[in-house]
């Protein structure tokens, strides 16, 4: 017991609980956890958990699984911190915050670490309630539906439509664009700059998004050369 | 010979999950299957009106998985068919009452002696759903041609995805044909083009679908609804029969332009 209590730290937050998992291997972590919830179910009854995972890479079932016990013990799990990027990732796909309010030094390091030529490549639609974030741009193989958002430093590449919403150049890069086959997008930012009226297309045409001359967010239709 | 676990589900409320189950579950019998329906909406529950089975209910799905009785107790037979069973929900329970492992195992224990289980979920995302999709090997995600639902449906497709469930199939129900063509609702072609997702089956709207449902004698066994008749097909399909799409509307093209995007895929 004095051992399980070391691997797992639980801490109120503001917003609820937090979970601060060490180095051990993810199922004796786990076990760990609910052995300190089960010692006092009373106390965890109905309580919002975040976790921080550190450095392990989860994979869907892992916190899928983990979500589940939760709940099965009255707990809901409603953020997953951690230092990998594939973590992250799986948690935004699951829906969970990936973030507590006061960001974390080490993350923001990270995001200064990624060059602009390093891209997140998405090879499937995103859809409604998914929110993918990343230091670098992002390319979307498949549509981005209402619901969705991307938030990018860099340059934000859609291959397919755009319904969702994108902010590129979200670290304030006035020079970051947005491009897409169709973007009929209920709202579209870069920088600072928020455009919510788009034009809407009868013909589906590829189009550029970026900050024009006058300083002012436009799209316009992609012309090739 | 396991059973075919299929959930249908929507996200939105209120767009026809409960009426489909029943409808669906209905056809199978016809078909001669064996057919168990589990209502997932512990607290909130309906299949059994619409069954017409409410005043029989003695064991529901939490007495099961407390143990008070029997899986065979809590099976209330139908009273048309020999080989159609409900398992009601509990009405004075929350959904925290079921967890996704009791599904699973409650699921298990039917396969042997079924050919379908149709779970009906409750609209949401949070506990009730997951319950619902826990053991499901098959989901419907069912929609109206709504902008709301729609929206809410592709929410649920991307949840059921990143939860290694596979693409669900999609049912639309309750189209109007003569609005679609006034351009004052979302045509079939509209709903596909945003989830991408396979269809199972179109439901026009019908009139005999809700009376059948407050009379507790689903549509489907009328030969003459055109919604039973389209529920029918979407059990056929879910037998492993190729059916065509029906003609909802025999002078336009659009119907044709629906099975060209559904066989797409």
């Amino acid at each position: 017991m004095e051992q399980t209590t070391v691997l797992v730290q639980i801490k109120g937050i503001k917003d609820g609980l937090l979970a601060t998992f060490s180095e051990a291997a993810w199922d004796v972590q786990r076990l760990a956890l609910f052995e300190q919830i089960d010692a006092r179910p009373e106390f965890f009854q109905g309580a919002r958990l975040a976790l921080d995972v550190g450095s392990q890479e989860l994979r869907v079932n892992d916190l899928v699984d983990l979500r589940d016990h939760l709940s099965d013990r009255g707990l809901s799990l409603w953020a997953v911190i951690s230092e990998s990027q594939k973590t992250e990732q799986v948690s935004q796909i699951l829906g969970f915050a990936t973030r507590i309010s006061k960001p974390r030094p080490e993350e923001l390091k990270q995001f200064a670490e990624v060059s602009d030529e390093t891209a997140l490549f998405v090879n499937k639609t995103v859809r409604s309630g998914t929110r993918i974030e990343y230091p670098g741009s992002v390319v979307v193989f498949g549509d981005v539906n209402p619901g969705a958002e991307i938030v990018a430093n860099g340059n934000v590449i859609v291959w397919g439509r755009v319904r969702g919403m994108i902010h590129a150049g979200a670290g304030g890069d006035q020079g970051a664009f947005i491009c897409a086959l169709d973007l009929s997008a209920t709202q579209l930012r870069i920088a600072d700059h928020v455009s919510v009226t788009l034009k809407s297309q009868d013909q589906l045409s590829p189009e550029i998004a970026r900050i024009n001359d006058q300083g002012k967010l436009e799209a316009e239709p992609w012309k090739p050369g | 010979m396991t059973a075919q676990v299929i959930t249908l589900t929507s996200g939105k409320g209120g767009v026809g999950k409960t009426t489909a189950v029943a409808n669906i579950a209905h056809a199978l019998a016809m078909d001669g299957k064996r057919v168990v329906c589990i209502d997932g909406d512990i607290g909130l529950r309906n299949l059994d009106v619409v069954m017409g089975l409410e005043n029989r209910i003695v064991y529901d799905i939490v007495d099961v998985i407390e143990g008070r009785c029997k899986l065979r107790q809590a099976m209330i037979r139908d009273k048309h068919f020999q080989d159609l069973y409900l398992i009601p929900a509990a009405q004075t329970r929350d959904k925290s009452a079921v967890s996704p492992s009791d599904m699973v195992r409650l699921c298990k224990d039917l396969q042997s002696e079924t050919d379908f289980v149709l779970i009906d979920s409750p609209a949401g995302i949070e506990r009730g759903f997951r319950n619902a999709i826990a053991a499901a090997n098959r989901v419907l995600l069912v929609t109206n041609p709504e902008v709301s639902a729609v929206r809410d449906a592709d929410r649920v497709v991307g949840i059921l995805e990143a939860e290694g469930k596979g693409t669900p199939s999609l049912l639309i129900n309750r189209l109007n044909p003569a609005l679609v063509k006034n351009n004052d609702m979302l045509s079939a072609e509209d709903v596909l083009d945003l989830l991408g997702i396979q269809l199972i089956g179109i439901v026009p709207e019908d009139e005999s679908v809700i009376i059948g449902s407050n009379r507790g004698s689903p549509v489907v066994s009328d030969p003459k609804s055109r919604a039973g008749a389209a529920f029918r097909n979407i059990a056929k399909r879910l037998e492993g029969e190729d059916v065509p799409f029906l003609d909802l509307e025999p002078q336009s093209g659009l119907w044709n332009a629906i099975q060209r995007i559904a066989g797409r895929k």
